[in-house]
């Protein structure tokens, strides 16, 4: 071990940019380690467990910029120092506008601002909500790590002055056809969201632009919204804005199970309203829904589709079946090419909900499924860097982003993980999905094409053949494009469903067919 | 009217607070926005900032 640091004091620079740095650091040959940050807890924990931790890195503080590296070689050292400064002098130059240092100055300069997105380390986060909401602007708060009792202080606090608190911990919103954090380019139509999951957001509203309608505002609300603790405030002050917004014809609501009580606030809320509306408690029970006179969606794209057929004036019917044309002859075709100790689907998320989803539909129709997010205690992975049977793996969990990028802006995890799931002979399928739009990463396929045919060339090695089978959750006016990035995965063999419902589907359909 | 349902009507205009890619894709958007160029207030010190707090 030879570790080589640099210290600046009071340079402060956001976390996703230093662990994108990072990255870039650790390519450096002659790097055996690396770590780009600020002198947080988190980093110097991280810079002990690499061995990178020096006594002087120790007394650093969180505004402390960083990089502590091993390297035996001096020069290799400056090489990385002087990569580091040229990727974070780039992006100063990429933002020559003036930047205030305080809230305070920033709303002098803007004094007219009416949202406020915020991104801090969570601590810091529920501060500087509060100082927005008291000079009445709305609030996205995309940081995690904001306490229950804050969430619930700032949300009654938005509620008192009739302004939207989204988050904390809130991925996705679209507002007035501005993609905030993670979001499409959806069209402009009729049915409005409110959601308390980001890629949940993402992939109805990506299905109701493919289905050749749109939305006029998806309100993201935090994962937590619908708790006992929280009571949904947020989601039924987005429900009334929706019901009071004349662009807004059929609203939809997107949750995980909710609290029992607040699952009865929030659909009696609906109920006395005038607008009909879909609702999708992933994996809960539908029967309440439909007992408050709202129609229970069965997955997010059967959300899209019923709230595009009530736009449309159509038959309301449940969707779980396929649009893929000659889909009997997809799934005898991969069934046969697959070798008989061949049975299992290893599903390799970057999206939590679609994840989520991917379980209740995979084990309803194939049984058990492993996960490090199960669905029950006992299907909980013993190691989540090991998959067991059928697994599906949502690596943007904490567990795998620990210090480092989610994967929707950095795949490398995947990339990592596809090359151990094909050495496991059992394995049959590997399921994936790529989610494009504002905040991912420029070219999520093309990250992934280079592992795909090393994963593809390890299972031919061992004489066998492994069924790709993929989703994009993508418009075709995303900064990514849906079509370009669909041809690529199709050009290497991957099959491309147009729904995360649909490629969990066929997945199963393949491994009962050669089960029969 | 709400005040959410007026932002509606409302051309967008965004301080942003914390990753900068985020405001680049707002200004990607055609999006009028101000980053903050913000650090931890007292250094980070914890005890400093809420005594900073109770101070204004």
């Amino acid at each position: 071990m030879a570790v080589k640091y640099l210290i600046r004091e009071n340079a402060y620079h956001d976390s996703v940019t230093l662990m994108i740095i990072t990255r870039e650091a650790k390519k450096i040959e002659g790097v055996n380690e690396v770590i780009v940050g600020m002198g947080t807890e988190l980093n110097k924990e991280l810079a002990g467990n690499l061995n990178l931790l020096t006594p002087e890195l120790g007394k650093i503080t969180p505004n402390d910029f960083f990089i502590s590296l091993d390297s035996v070689y001096d020069n290799i050292a400056k090489k990385a120092f002087a990569l580091v400064d040229e990727l974070l002098s780039k992006k100063k130059v990429e933002s020559e506008d003036y930047q205030p240092s305080t809230f305070e100055s920033a709303l002098k300069y803007m004094p007219d601002a009416n949202l406020v997105l915020i991104s801090l380390p969570g601590k810091y986060a529920a501060r500087e909500v509060k100082k927005a909401l008291l000079n009445d602007k709305h609030v996205m708060l995309f940081s995690d790590n904001v306490t229950l009792e804050e969430e619930i202080e700032l949300k009654k606090l938005a509620k008192q002055r009739g302004l939207l608190m989204m988050g904390p911990d809130c991925g996705t919103a679209i507002i007035n056809h501005v993609a905030l954090a993670f979001a499409n380019v959806i069209r402009k139509g009729p049915i409005g969201v409110v959601g308390a999951s980001g890629t949940g957001i993402q992939e109805v509203t990506v299905m109701i632009d493919k289905l050749g309608s749109g939305i006029s505002q998806a309100i993201g609300t935090g994962g937590r919204d619908l708790k006992a603790e929280v009571a949904g405030i947020m989601m039924i002050e987005g429900i009334k804005a929706l019901q009071y917004d004349p662009l807004t014809e059929v609203i939809v609501l997107i949750s995980k199970p909710p609290d029992k009580e607040v699952a009865r606030k929030v659909l009696s809320i609906l109920k006395e309203g005038t607008k009909p509306s879909v609702v999708y408690f992933i994996g809960g029970d539908p029967n309440m829904i439909k007992e408050y006179g709202s129609i229970p969606g069965l997955s997010l794209e059967d959300t899209a589709h019923k709230a595009v057929a009530i736009t449309k004036g159509v038959t309301i019917e449940d969707f779980t079946g396929f649009t893929v044309t000659e889909i009997d002859k997809i799934i005898q075709g991969e069934a046969n090419r697959l070798n008989e100790k061949q049975r299992y689907i290893r599903g390799l998320y970057t999206g939590g909900t679609l994840c989520d989803e991917a379980m209740i539909i995979l084990s309803a129709l194939v049984g058990d499924i492993y996960s490090n997010i199960p669905l029950k205690p006992e299907g909980k992975l013993s190691d989540i860097n090991k998959s067991y049977r059928h697994s599906l793996i949502d690596l943007g969990d904490d567990e795998f982003t620990r210090g480092k990028p989610h994967p929707m802006i950095d795949p490398y995890v995947r990339q990592e993980r596809i090359l151990s799931e094909v050495k496991d002979r059992e394995v049959a399928i590997i399921l994936m999905d790529f989610v494009l739009g504002f905040g991912s990463h420029p070219d999520p396929v093309g990250t992934m094409i280079p592992y795909i045919q090393k994963a593809r060339e390890s299972a031919a090695q061992g004489g066998r053949y492994i069924c790709m089978i993929s989703s994009v959750c993508g418009t075709k006016t995303d900064p990514q494009g849906l079509i370009g990035q669909e041809k690529r995965l199709k050009e290497e063999g991957v099959i491309v469903m147009p729904s995360n419902a649909q490629a969990v589907r066929l997945a199963a359909e393949i491994v009962l067919f050669k089960e029969e | 009217m709400t005040k959410i349902n007026k932002l509606f009507k409302q051309e967008l205009k965004i301080i942003n607070m914390g990753l900068e890619s985020f405001n680049e894709n707002l200004k990607k958007q055609n999006i009028k926005t101000v980053h903050v160029d913000w650090k931890p207030p007292a250094r980070g010190n914890e005890k400093m900032i809420s005594l900073l707090d109770k101070l204004k």
